[in-house]
């Protein structure tokens, strides 16, 4: 079916503004269909029922809005953890900054050199799974990144890594659009764990394919940005086999618009999928995660954690949906989204789905907005907690539920000092 | 073979599945009454629409407003978001309107009405006769005296008669077709026709708009509690003919009316379309119970034939301190596309929905909810269990959404859902907006939320904590059930069996 006019029009002209990076042909034939994907699905608009509640004008634009560097002068969140780290600016890799990509158990190349490699296994995934993904609804955003994106690492785990991957993302020039494409495949019983912060670029736009083997464990750690004028949009793409663990946390502090698409496919029985989400938005502050997860194997379990807390006309917007496909029996589906409005200002609006066509499965979803609870305050106001320290209290033990998600004690240590920070800042 | 035969989770009641299945059995009302039938020509263009409107003998202003809806719908999509699949409807190759020959000129009472149409309602268990009615149930004769029912009885595209409107009259209630409404009370009817459901609101709605034949009509004066429950039964009985009733209800302030609804067809291969739109108006301090058992034929086991349930059901709650309440249980209809809503329009105003829906063989059922909190200290609660069974497909989608200035507002949503066999499905749509933080959404699909002193108590009895969950979950949707009226008790026992272990969100 051919497009609406508008839809066309908006696509060729954000595409007219990319190059197609060169590559080995296996890449270009990826990059090449993705592109045909993007011209027949055509970029997302304000009347997609899939953008319902965020507006896609200004990540589909072909020039990035402007945002203004943000230094906040504090030390970089994981800097204490012993990592391999890599940094971009505005989206490209700086080896000058980075660490040596040398890692027992894991293979770390730049995309642009697995791309130049007539052969390479990163041809099973490289587009694979973003195409895997555009049913039923479509992504048209990832397909873009996966046509054009000429930066992103390759991450190969063999073994159980001796240390995470920390991918660094630097914002430089006020302007900048940047587009990072990631793929990474954990073996049969192979464990690594990857770690993201930064606010990448003022329209920063990144897909991660993951593929975790039989009994692989991925572990995936995400702060996105915060105080910070940036737009981002992140799909991540994950394929799970039997017996698998998938655990991925994002932190998110301000910042104007993200996105945060998450696919996830069971394929193999008994795999475990946790996707969790600490938000915290105050003012000009719009946060999205959307999330789709299919299970289409025996005996899976995945969970969904998404708290939010606004103030100051920030929004929130949750999309979560399990499918179960006729014969996933067994499945436990587990799904809560919930916001805390500070106050009358903003607004959550949340879609939690659930399209089963199995009978032997437990899912449950929950999802609830409110006020502060006036009578915890009182009762803590009335053991002597100075009003603004027993909000904080509150707001804390809100989005436990979501930090306890994370298995590393060190790492969920340092996301909750960050939003005590965040909420001391914003007395 | 029948779906049902499909080997049963443990954890499902027994109970439960003999119920689905005696309900899904064989549809008792599938007969059709032989009867000469005037057919308007088949299809539907603006010369039909001044058919219907001329035939209904109403005044210019109804046609004009038919004909510009209709040229509107030449205009729309057939909605095609919801999750059921169907072969497109051939709107030209159905009957728009078809009258029984013999209601012609319409029968001054009920006495001249045509037997055979008096044998249909009799057959169906609803007597158009001006006594104590309670259909079905045993020992009516005995019951509470004061306890009576006055129908409207549609027939295809027009009204049979309407029951005790004498008496109605008395108390000052409006109770009559639409058609007799446009006629006798233009004033009111065009006060507020398409006031709630405007005549572009959606493809089936403004449909309806432009072909709607009959419905009935109510008012109900300020201060008045209706004397008696009212009900219209709908039947379709022609075949290739869609029924697009419209039922517009008025509650003037501090009044309060039941009203109920029941429809059936017979059982035929091709599918039928009915389209019907209901508007409810509630002002200040009135109160509107409006209940449904939907039984329209589901289609044989193989999903073929059954109608197509298209309809749009939505209440105003204009008036501050109004409440409106919709129950309904559906199990017929091979494809249900409906969500009775409420606008809480009206500070301190309430709505509720309760529902029931019940599908198997390849019945499709896409239902739910919209509540619109506009006004302070709205309230609403939605309750909804979805059975499914066979190889059919039950959604619930709803919207629940707080507008900025909706202070202090509460809902609470519940909506589980059953699984009967792995060949069927259950889905669960819901929308939720949150606009302001003094107001509170809760939203859950889960089983455990069984009240936890009930438990308790139970168990402290001796129970075990199957027994416990069982008795108070059973407990809990008699609860629904009972929002029921009495009429409906027969068809709502049934349902009683029903349980929710083995549930899914």
């Amino acid at each position: 079916m051919a497009l609406p006019q508008p839809k066309a029009d908006a696509t060729a002209a954000r595409t007219a503004a990319l190059r197609m990076p060169e590559g080995a042909k296996w890449a270009t034939a990826a990059r090449e269909e993705a592109l045909s994907r993007v011209n027949a699905m055509g970029l997302p608009g304000r009347r997609d029922e899939y953008w319902k509640w965020t507006r896609p004008e200004s990540l589909v634009a072909p020039d990035a809005p402007e945002a203004a560097v943000f230094d906040a002068g504090e030390a970089p969140i994981f800097g204490e953890i012993d990592s391999v780290k890599l940094v971009f600016v505005d989206g490209v890799f700086d080896p000058a900054q980075s660490d040596d990509p040398s890692l027992g158990g894991v293979e770390i190349e730049r995309l642009g050199d697995a791309a130049a490699a007539d052969i390479h296994w990163a041809k099973d995934l490289f587009g694979v799974l973003e195409a895997r993904g555009q049913s039923p609804v479509p992504r048209t955003l990832a397909a873009l990144n996966t046509a054009f994106a000429a930066e992103g690492v390759v991450i190969r785990a063999t073994g159980k890594a001796e240390k995470p991957v920390a991918l660094v993302y630097h914002h430089g020039a006020a302007a900048s659009d940047a587009m990072v494409h990631h793929c990474i495949r954990v073996e049969s019983g192979a464990a690594l764990s990857v770690l993201e912060s930064g606010p990448g670029a003022s329209r920063f736009s990144k897909v991660m394919e993951v593929e975790v083997a039989d009994g692989g464990r991925f572990d995936h750690i995400r702060v996105q940005g915060r105080d910070h004028e940036r737009r981002t949009m992140t799909h991540v793409f994950a394929r799970l086999g039997a017996e698998s663990v998938f655990k991925s946390f994002t932190l998110t502090m301000n910042g104007v618009l993200t996105r945060n698409e998450c696919v996830i496919e069971f394929t193999g029985d008994e795999g475990v999928a946790h996707v969790a989400g600490a938000s915290v938005g105050d003012g000009d502050f719009h946060h999205d995660d959307t999330v789709f997860i299919t299970h289409d194997a025996l005996d899976c379990e995945s969970r969904q954690v998404f708290k939010n807390v606004l103030r100051n006309g920030a929004t929130g917007v949750f999309q979560g949906k399990i499918l179960v496909k006729a014969g996933a029996q067994k499945t436990d589906g587990y799904q809560i989204s919930q916001a805390l409005l500070l106050d009358d200002d903003s607004q959550f609006l949340a879609k939690p789905e659930l399209e089963i066509y199995a009978d032997d499965v437990a899912c449950s979803h929950g999802s609830t907005t409110g006020a502060i609870d006036e009578t915890a305050l009182f009762y803590l106001r009335s053991r002597g907690v100075p009003k603004a320290a027993a909000e904080d209290l509150l707001v804390l033990s809100f989005l436990a539920e979501a930090i306890e998600e994370i298995d590393d004690q060190g790492i969920a240590a340092e996301i909750l000092s960050r939003l005590e920070a965040w909420l001391a800042r914003r007395r | 073979m029948n779906a049902l035969d499909t080997e049963v989770k443990d954890g499902v009641d027994r109970e439960t599945v003999e119920a689905v299945k005696s309900l899904s059995g064989k549809y008792k009302y599938g007969w059709n009454t032989e009867i000469e039938m005037d057919f308007a020509p088949k299809g539907l263009s603006e010369d039909i629409v001044r058919l219907i409107s001329a035939k209904n003998q109403e005044p210019e202003w109804m046609t004009e407003w038919r004909l510009e809806a209709f040229r509107r719908w030449q205009q729309m999509d057939e909605p095609d978001w919801s999750m059921v699949n169907y072969p497109r409807v051939d709107y030209q190759e159905q009957f728009y309107y078809a009258r029984p020959k013999s209601m012609e000129t319409k029968p001054k009472s009920l006495d001249e009405v045509d037997p055979k149409l008096l044998e249909t309602y009799k057959k169906l268990g609803i007597p158009l006769k001006e006594q104590m009615i309670l259909a079905g149930v045993e020992g009516a004769e005995e019951a509470d005296e004061n306890r009576k029912v006055a129908v409207d009885a549609v027939f295809d595209s027009v009204s049979v008669g309407t029951t005790f409107q004498k008496e109605l009259k008395k108390a000052g209630v409006i109770f009559c077709s639409i058609s007799e409404a446009i006629r006798e009370h233009p004033e009111l009817v065009r006060k507020y026709l398409g006031s709630v459901v405007p005549a572009s609101d959606n493809f089936f709605a403004t449909l309806n708009s432009a072909v709607f034949s009959d419905g009935s009509f109510v008012y109900v004066p300020p201060g008045v509690r209706c004397p008696m429950e009212l009900s219209t039964y709908f039947r379709i009985n022609a075949e290739n003919t869609g029924q697009f009733e419209r039922t517009l209800i008025i509650c003037d302030k501090e009044a309060y009316v039941s009203y109920l609804e029941g429809c059936t067809a017979p059982m035929r291969d091709t599918v039928q379309l009915h389209a019907a739109v209901v508007e409810i108006v509630a002002l200040d301090d009135a109160e509107v119970k409006y209940s449904t058992v939907q039984n329209w034929y589901p289609g044989d086991e193989n999903g073929k034939g059954g109608i197509y349930n298209f309809v749009t059901k939505r209440a105003d709650c204009r008036g501050d301190r109004s409440k409106v309440m919709w129950t309904q249980v559906e199990t017929g209809s091979a494809v249900t596309w409906k969500y009775p809503s409420c606008i809480l329009r009206g500070d301190d105003s309430q709505g509720e929905f309760y529902s029931i829906a019940i599908t198997n063989n390849f019945q499709q059922a896409d239902t739910g909810t919209k509540m619109v909190h506009l006004g302070k200290r709205t309230k609403s609660r939605i309750v909804s269990k979805g059975i499914s069974a066979g190889q059919a497909q039950n959604t619930y989608r709803g919207l629940v959404s707080m507008h900025p200035k909706a202070k202090n507002s509460r809902n609470y949503t519940q909506c589980d859902s059953l699984l009967i066999g792995d060949r069927c499905g259950a889905h669960t749509v819901p929308y939720i907006e949150v606009r302001n933080n003094s107001s509170r959404v809760e939203h859950e699909a889960t089983t455990s939320k069984v009240d936890d002193d009930q438990l308790f108590y139970c168990r402290s009895r001796g129970m075990d904590e199957e027994e416990a969950v069982a008795l108070v979950v059973n407990g809990f949707c008699k609860e629904v059930l009972q929002a029921l009226p009495m009429e409906f008790a027969m068809e709502a026992q049934q349902l009683v069996a029903i349980s929710l272990e083995g549930s899914v969100g």
